[in-house]
C-alpha cells in the first residue's frame, strides 16, 4: 500500500542520527518550557526560529514540532503535581489530575496522562498520514479565489472557536493582516508604510512580533502578579495505575482521542478547546459524575488524550493547505518560508522527505516522551523550584539574542521591545495576540490571491461567489459567525470555557 | 447627553482599532490605488484599514450599550514596563559598541530590578551565568557571528 511506502520513507528520514537528536532536543525543550510556567511554546519557537536557519529544513521542523507536543506533556506534569498548568491546554488537567496527586496517586496520574497522550499521538499520526494526501488532492484544484476564501474561512474559524470577544478577535486579525502589508509590495516594488526606514522595507518579521507580544508582554504581566507560592507534591508514588484506574481511564482515552482528532483539524480548535470539550463529555456520560473534580481517572485521561490528539491533527491543515490553525503552526509556516519551502499541497510532492519525515518524527517523539518523561519527573519537579526572578532575565536574553541573530540588526531588537509594550496594552484590553499572528503570517499570501483572483475575473467581485468551491468556503465561514452570535449557542460557548 | 461606558476594555480597544485603521487607510492613499482588475499597492491595505476602523467603531459603540458587560482597564505598572523594555532597548543600542558579553550582562542585571525581590548577588551571578550560556550555546554551539567585545578595544 502507498501509505506504508510513504511511512517507510518517513521513518527512514526520521531515524537518522541527526534527526533523532533534534527530535529529542525538541521534546526535552518542549517539556522544559511546558513545566515552567510563564513561558509557552509560542515565544520558545519564535526564539528558536533563527537557529533553524543553520539547520537542514527537516531537522528544524522536527525540532519545532517536538517543542509543541513536548510542551503539552510538560504542561500536564506540573498541572498534576503542583496544580499549575504550564500550558493553557492543561488547565483542565488540574481538576482531576491534581486531586489524584493529593490522594497519593500522583505517579498513576502521570502515567495515565502519558499513556493517554501516547495513544492519542499514535492514532493522530496515522490519521495525519492517511488524510493528508486526499486533502492535498482537493487543494490542487484550488485557484486564487478558492485560496482567498479558504484563508477567510481559516481565519474566521480560528477565532470563532477561541474564547473571548469575536468582533475584537476579528479586529486583531485585520490588524495582523495590515501589519503584514508593511514592506515592499511584490507586484509594484513600492515600499509600503516604511516611514523612510530601510529596515522596514523587508517587512516586520513575525518572530519579532511573536517574541514581543507573547514573550515580553507575558513576562511583564507575570511580574505584576508577584511570586505565587507553589504547593508542591514531592511524593510521586507508584508509577503504575491499578486495574481499577486503568479500566476507568481506557474508554475515556479512546473518546478523548476521537474528539481531539476531530477538533484539531478545525482551524483554531486546537488543544485548549478539545481538552475542555472532552472533560465536559466525560462528565456528562459518566455514571457517577459527582466523582469528577475529586480525582476521577477519566477526567484526567480524556482531556489529556484529547489535547495531544488535537496538537497533532492541527498539522493537517498546515501541511496540506498551508493554512495555520493556531499561533504555533503559524510559526511553523514561517520556518518553512525561511527555507524557501512554499507551504501548501505541493509540499507533499516536492519535498516528500520533509513531509513524511515530519510525520514519522511525531510518532517517534511521542514515544520518546513516554519513555523519558516518567523517569525524569523528579528532575522536572526540581526545575519548578527555580524562582521567576532568575528565569525571566534568561527569557529576555534568549529573545534579545535570538531577535538579533535574525538579521544581525539592532533595529529588530527595538521593534521587539515596542511590540512588548503594545502586547502589554493588548493584554490589559483583553485583545488576543494569536489572531494577530495568524493575520500577519497570512497577510501577504491573502493579498496575492485576492489580487490574482480579481485579475483573472477582470475586476469582477462576484468571482468569489460564482465559483462553487469558493462560495461554499465563504458560506461555511458565514455560518460559523452566525452560529456563535446566536444567543443560545453564545451561552453554551461561554459555558464551555468557564467549566470548572 | 451622558453615555456611560460600561465596558472600558472594549471601548478603548475599539478606539484603538479605529485610530489604527484610519491611519493605515490614510497611509494607503499615498500609494496608487489602481482598479479592482489591476490593483495598485494601495488598494488592499486601504480596504483592510477601512474595515478595521468600521469594526472598531462597532466594538466601541457596543461597549457603551446598556447591556454591555462591565469591565475596567487595570492599572498599568509603568515601572515594570520601563525597567524591562528599557533594559532590552539599552542592550540593543549598546550591542554594536560594547559587544555581546557586556550588553547581555547589563540586560540581565538591569532587568532584574523589575522583580519585587531584587537581590544584588543573585542578579550578578545570574548575569555571569547567562553570559556564559550565550557564549556556549550561541557563539560556540551555533557559531553565530556577534560583536564580542567593545569596538574600541578589539
Amino acid at each position: 500500500m502507498e501509505l506504508f511506502e510513504h511511512l517507510a520513507l518517513g521513518f527512514s528520514v526520521a531515524f537518522t542520527l541527526e534527526n533523532l537528536a533534534y527530535c529529542l532536543l525538541g521534546c526535552l525543550l518542549g517539556t522544559l518550557i511546558g513545566v515552567l510556567p510563564g513561558i509557552g511554546p509560542v515565544p520558545t519557537i519564535a526564539m528558536l526560529l533563527p537557529i533553524t536557519y543553520v539547520l537542514p529544513p527537516v531537522a528544524g521542523l522536527i525540532m519545532l514540532a517536538g517543542i509543541y507536543y513536548g510542551a503539552q506533556y510538560g504542561g500536564s506534569t506540573t498541572a498534576v503535581l503542583v496544580a499549575l498548568p504550564g500550558e493553557t491546554s492543561a488547565v483542565v488537567t488540574v481538576l482531576d489530575g491534581h486531586q489524584m496527586a493529593r490522594n497519593g496517586r500522583a505517579g498513576a496520574a502521570l502515567a495515565l496522562a502519558a499513556i493517554g497522550s501516547f495513544f492519542a499521538g499514535c492514532v493522530a499520526t496515522v490519521l495525519l498520514a492517511g488524510f493528508a494526501p486526499p486533502l492535498a488532492e482537493v487543494a490542487f484544484k484550488f485557484g486564487p479565489a478558492e485560496y482567498f476564501s479558504l484563508m477567510v474561512l481559516g481565519l474566521i474559524g480560528a477565532v470563532v472557536l477561541a474564547s473571548g470577544s469575536l468582533p475584537k478577535a476579528i479586529c486583531m486579525i485585520l490588524l495582523g493582516l495590515l501589519l503584514g502589508m508593511i514592506g515592499t509590495d511584490v507586484n509594484s516594488g513600492v515600499a509600503r508604510y516604511d516611514f523612510g526606514i530601510p529596515e522596514l522595507q523587508d517587512g516586520i518579521d513575525f518572530a519579532v512580533v511573536a517574541m514581543g507580544v507573547f514573550g515580553f508582554a507575558e513576562i511583564m504581566s507575570n511580574l505584576e502578579l508577584r511570586d505565587q507560592r507553589v504547593d508542591l507534591t514531592d511524593k510521586v508514588g507508584k508509577l503504575y495505575p491499578n486495574a481499577q484506574e486503568f479500566k476507568e481511564a481506557a474508554p475515556a482515552i479512546v473518546r478523548g482521542t476521537a474528539l481531539g482528532s476531530a477538533l484539531g483539524i478545525l482551524p483554531g480548535g486546537g488543544a485548549v478547546l478539545s481538552s475542555f470539550a472532552s472533560y465536559t463529555l466525560e462528565k456528562k456520560i459518566s455514571k457517577n459524575p459527582e466523582r469528577f473534580g475529586k480525582g476521577h481517572p477519566a477526567g484526567l485521561a480524556g482531556p489529556e488524550s484529547a489535547n495531544n490528539a488535537a496538537a497533532q491533527t492541527s498539522f493537517i491543515p498546515l501541511l496540506t493547505l498551508g493554512i495555520p490553525g493556531n499561533a504555533v503552526t503559524a510559526l511553523m509556516i514561517g520556518a518553512m518560508t525561511i527555507h524557501n519551502i512554499q507551504p501548501g499541497p505541493q509540499v507533499m510532492t516536492s519535498h516528500p522527505e520533509l513531509f513524511w519525515g515530519l510525520i514519522a518524527s511525531m510518532w517517534i517523539g511521542n514515544l520518546m516522551l513516554v519513555v523519558l518523561n516518567l523517569p525524569l519527573v523528579g528532575l522536572w519537579v526540581k526545575l519548578l523550584k527555580v524562582p521567576y526572578r532568575i528565569l525571566f532575565p534568561a527569557i529576555l536574553v534568549f529573545c534579545t539574542v535570538g531577535v538579533y541573530s535574525l538579521n544581525y540588526n539592532v533595529f529588530d531588537i527595538l521593534v521587539t521591545a515596542a511590540f512588548g509594550l503594545v502586547g502589554y496594552i493588548w493584554m490589559k484590553l483583553r485583545c488576543e495576540g494569536a489572531p494577530l499572528l495568524l493575520g500577519l503570517v497570512l497577510g501577504p499570501m491573502m493579498e496575492e490571491n485576492f489580487r490574482r483572483a480579481l485579475l483573472l475575473a477582470r475586476g469582477d467581485y462576484t468571482t468569489f461567489v460564482t465559483r462553487p468551491l469558493s462560495l461554499s468556503l465563504l458560506v461555511l465561514a458565514a455560518v460559523l459567525v452566525l452560529l456563535v452570535t446566536l444567543p443560545s449557542i453564545k451561552k453554551k460557548r461561554e459555558e464551555t470555557f468557564v467549566e470548572e | 447627553m451622558n453615555i456611560r461606558i460600561k465596558n472600558q476594555q472594549d471601548f478603548w480597544s475599539g478606539i484603538m482599532f479605529v485610530l489604527i485603521g484610519v491611519g493605515f487607510a490614510l497611509g494607503a492613499t499615498k500609494y496608487s490605488m489602481g482598479t479592482a482588475a489591476r490593483m495598485g499597492p494601495g488598494y488592499f491595505p486601504f480596504w483592510l484599514g477601512t474595515c478595521l476602523a468600521a469594526l472598531g467603531a462597532f466594538v466601541a459603540l457596543a461597549a457603551t450599550s446598556r447591556k454591555a458587560e462591565e469591565t475596567e482597564v487595570e492599572r498599568f505598572d509603568w515601572s515594570i514596563i520601563l525597567i524591562l523594555l528599557g533594559s532590552v532597548a539599552l542592550c540593543g543600542l549598546l550591542l554594536d559598541y560594547l559587544g555581546v558579553y557586556i550588553s547581555v550582562f547589563l540586560l540581565v542585571f538591569l532587568s532584574s530590578f523589575a522583580s519585587h525581590v531584587f537581590n544584588w548577588k543573585v542578579a550578578v551571578i545570574n548575569g555571569l551565568f547567562l553570559v556564559g550560556f550565550v557564549w556556549l550555546a550561541f557563539i560556540k554551539g551555533l557559531g553565530l557571528v556577534f560583536p564580542l567585545w567593545p569596538s574600541f578595544i578589539g
